[in-house]
């Protein structure tokens, strides 16, 4: 077992991924997650939940990772005091989320950093949205919130606020940059204007209308998502979905690291200044998205997984259609590879820029494709391989330089294998049901849900009530991991190669605001 | 003495150049757009850009001084006057003398300070980046632009642009090896200071990679399409200057109305190859760092001077 030399009592979780659950007590959090980190162990996620219905205090929840498997871990707080000890020392990337989890619930890491990070002016210090009493649509009174940036100071050190209103269609985030001339000394990010309070929203929804819900956490990735929720339903359920709805669910993810890999390796092109590359990429992104709408009823594949498999089958035709797509992709995508590895002046963009060391990465927990380029080897299509991914012989793609070059190459490579894996899956697939029927009632019970997005690892938590309706559910995004990275990434940079950067990482700003 | 023909031909020039600008930009976007697989919003779209721009209320920052509010206008006057002392036409300008190649350099450096100071006046951020980094390229692209004007104006022995197309355009036809090297030397420096790729981007979206795109953030309306055709005129008379320079023949002379007559066509044939030569340019390269832009411009420079050797070695 994974995990098995940690100090606490572990059961495990059935399911498609390996998982384990364990209660601990927050005496022996941070030994646990020293212990979980020594072992090459990660975080993936840490928020809280309030059980002042169920007479208890609050709960704080961490999963953990290793190659092997995942361990949701449960930590009860009391609820005049609840506070646990900080675990940004041994994990980097605890820190945003028990700033959010503060802000939502009140529950503390005693961490020295005492500022909010999805609070903004939507409601006061003192109120905690996620407390149970309040009912999901209640507004607060609203605050003003200066937010304190952390300010450079020296000879001809001047900050230039950028969004959270930007020039393009994007998503909103504030960037403070703190340059001396056009070097960036810092950047530092702002996030949580997209919070919608889905945490919120999720409870009390039946079972079943969760992986709607799920589907729409980040839009680019609305595959990842549903496809973890239902991982996790079929986990609390006891079910297994049928092997051809599994390969189809495989087939969509694919299509969906592709469409949106294919739709970056565009605007990295345009970024660095090639109008060309756009074109001719958006080109290719079209004609998957509407192949994608023809077969599934769907560009983004929304909503085409449901609890228990998928929505929509797929006759000979439509299998036929993805074979020969996917060698007018294979072929088209390597011209154009060729066109930008030979264009001097795209490379000269590329290279060396937005430099990520591997030490930093491993340091900072960086996760997914950023990660990958970095060195992080962290793909859970070739090593915790939940079904159908044992059958399929995934194989990892990693870089060790972590500049632009490094994640665009990986993309490239990505796609390649994505194409080779729809060969596989197209060539494999049996006949049979596309989805298993859910029991008509279910009892409480937990379960977790793990997928290999485009981006990187969607995590979902997911309690159910003993009414069939959702107790709590927690979708975690893997930007949360790699925001942070963003910064480290453009230090020493030049201020006008940060939207090429921020382009190669190109974090979900709505995956991690929830 | 001003005659009625030339001040006529004049005014024709400078309202030609207004009319046209619009349409040559038009055309390099179009050609843009072919050239990356699309359609094009058409040759006209500037045209339906100004009226859109026009009908607008513009919309001033609190604290807007009046400089802010001068420079449009003082953007486009400086534009027209360059117009009116590159001959376009025909060399018979009764400006031509009040201005030279070298006044000409000066009327676009009036035009950057003018547009920097504007910049910077509503005390934005992306204002003074882009205000410093167009001086960057400025103070670059001037030298290198008068060394290549320099070399012309030592063919011709005289720095009065109507001359040097007079001398070149109705003389015997020479090749001059010069030429060549300041051409490339030109050319360079037209993408730069036109805010063309490599050096800038003029159709991102970034605010934080914008060179001249960032100083005119806060404009709008009027102000914003006088602006833009300001923009649109310097790059004609840019072109202009090129022809002028380059590939004179088929500019009028004085009083010749015949060949003022085919002076037209022989531009817009003219400026619609240039166009494209420059979409095609802008199509196959990225934008440099923004750190490059000295190199490009220390090679444009460099050119230039080389021109002028060769000049001196082989046609003096």
């Amino acid at each position: 077992m994974a995990f098995d030399s940690l100090p606490v009592e572990l059961s495990e979780l059935p399911g498609a991924v390996p998982a384990w659950q364990a209660q601990a007590g927050t005496a022996d959090l941070q030994n646990i997650c020293q212990a979980v980190k020594n072992q090459g162990g990660r975080l993936i996620a840490l928020w809280g939940t309030d059980e002042q219905d169920r007479g208890e205090g609050y709960t704080l929840h961490l999963s953990l990772a290793k190659a092997e498997g995942l361990l949701w871990l449960r930590c009860a707080l009391p609820v005049d005091q609840p506070k646990y000890p900080d675990l940004s020392p041994i994990f980097y990337n605890a820190h945003r989320m028990q700033r959010a989890a503060r802000d939502l619930l009140g529950i503390d890491a005693d961490a020295a950093d005492r500022r909010p990070w999805l609070r903004h002016a939507a409601w006061r210090d003192s109120d905690r949205p996620l407390h149970r009493a309040h009912a999901a649509g209640k507004t607060f009174e609203a605050q003003d919130s200066e937010y304190a940036f952390v300010s450079v100071t020296g000879d001809g050190v001047h900050e230039i606020p950028v969004g959270p209103v930007h020039a393009g269609t994007i998503e909103p985030g504030h960037f403070r940059f703190s340059i001396v001339g056009e070097k960036v000394l810092r950047l530092e990010d702002r996030l949580g204007y997209t919070h919608k309070g889905i945490d919120k929203r999720f409870q009390g929804m039946p079972l079943a209308d969760g992986a709607k819900l799920a589907g729409r956490v980040s839009g680019d990735s609305t595959v990842a998502y549903a496809w973890a929720y239902c991982m996790a339903l079929e986990s609390v359920a006891g079910i297994t979905p049928p092997g051809r709805a599994l390969m189809l669910r495989a087939l969509m993810l694919e299509r969906e690291r592709i469409a949106n890999h294919l739709g970056d390796l565009g605007y990295l092109g345009n970024d660095g200044g090639l109008g060309f590359g756009l074109a001719q990429f958006m080109r290719l992104k079209e004609d998957v998205l509407r192949l994608n709408a023809k077969l599934f009823g769907h560009r983004y594949l929304m909503d085409c997984i449901v609890p228990g498999g998928v929505a929509c089958d797929l006759g000979q035709a439509g299998f036929e259609a993805i074979n020969i797509e996917c060698d007018t992709l294979m072929h088209d995508v390597r011209l154009l590879k060729d066109i930008y590895d030979d264009h001097a002046g795209l490379q000269d963009r590329f290279l060396t820029c937005g430099r990520l060391t591997p030490n930093t990465a491993g340091k900072l927990g960086v996760i997914g494709l950023a990660g990958r380029a970095s060195g992080q080897a962290w793909d859970l299509r070739a090593q915790a391989r939940p079904a159908p991914y044992d059958l399929l012989d995934a194989r990892m793609k990693t870089h060790k330089n972590g500049d632009v070059a490094a994640r665009v190459n990986l993309r490239f490579e990505e796609i390649f294998e994505s194409l080779r894996l729809l060969h596989v899956l197209v060539e494999r697939i049996a006949p049979g049901d596309i989805a298993a029927p859910l029991p008509a009632t279910m009892s409480a019970g937990i379960g977790l849900g793990w997928a290999e997005g485009w981006r990187g690892e969607s995590v979902v938590a997911l309690e159910s009530g003993a009414d069939g309706r959702i107790r709590s559910c927690h979708a975690h995004d893997p930007s949360w991991q790699n925001w942070p990275a963003l910064a480290f990434a453009v230090n020493g940079n030049i201020v006008p190669d940060f939207p090429l950067i921020n382009k190669s990482f190109n974090l979900s700003y709505s995956g991690c605001d929830l | 003495m001003i005659s009625w023909s030339g001040l006529v031909a004049q005014l024709t020039e400078i309202l030609l150049a207004v009319l046209l600008a619009p349409i040559l930009l038009g055309w390099v976007n179009q050609c843009r757009a072919w050239l990356q697989n699309k359609s094009g919003p058409g040759i006209l779209q500037p045209y339906r850009t100004l009226r859109k721009l026009f009908e607008k209320e513009a919309v001033l920052a609190h604290g807007a001084s009046p400089l802010f509010r001068a420079t449009p206008y003082v953007l486009f006057a400086c534009m027209c006057l360059a117009a009116a002392i590159v001959p376009i036409l025909g060399t018979d300008l009764p400006f031509s003398p009040a201005a030279d190649a070298i006044a000409l350099v000066g009327i676009f450096a009036l035009a950057r300070v003018f547009i920097s100071l504007a910049a910077m006046d509503i005390g934005t951020a992306f204002g003074s980046l882009g205000a410093r980094r167009e001086m960057m390229v400025g103070f670059l692209a001037e030298p290198a632009l008068l060394m290549t004007l320099f070399t012309a104006s030592l063919i011709s022995q005289s720095t009065s642009l109507a001359t040097i197309v007079q001398h070149r355009a109705q003389a015997e036809f020479v090749i001059y090896p010069s030429l060549a090297f300041a051409g490339i030397a030109f050319t360079m420096v037209s993408l730069a200071e036109n805010a063309r790729i490599p050096v800038d981007n003029p159709t991102t979206h970034l605010e934080l990679t914008m060179i001249h795109e960032a100083m005119v953030l806060e404009y709008s309306g009027r102000h914003l399409a006088l602006i833009e055709l300001s923009s649109a005129l310097k790059l004609f008379v840019y072109s202009c200057i090129g022809i002028a320079l380059f590939f004179p023949f088929g500019i009028a002379a004085g009083g010749d109305s015949v060949g003022l007559m085919l002076a037209l066509p022989a531009l817009v044939a003219k400026l619609a190859v240039g166009g494209f030569a420059m979409a095609l340019i802008e199509t196959l390269s990225a934008k440099m760092r923004i750190f490059r832009a000295p190199e490009f411009l220390g090679t444009a420079f460099l050119l230039a001077v080389l021109a002028m050797l060769i000049h001196f070695l082989l046609e003096a």
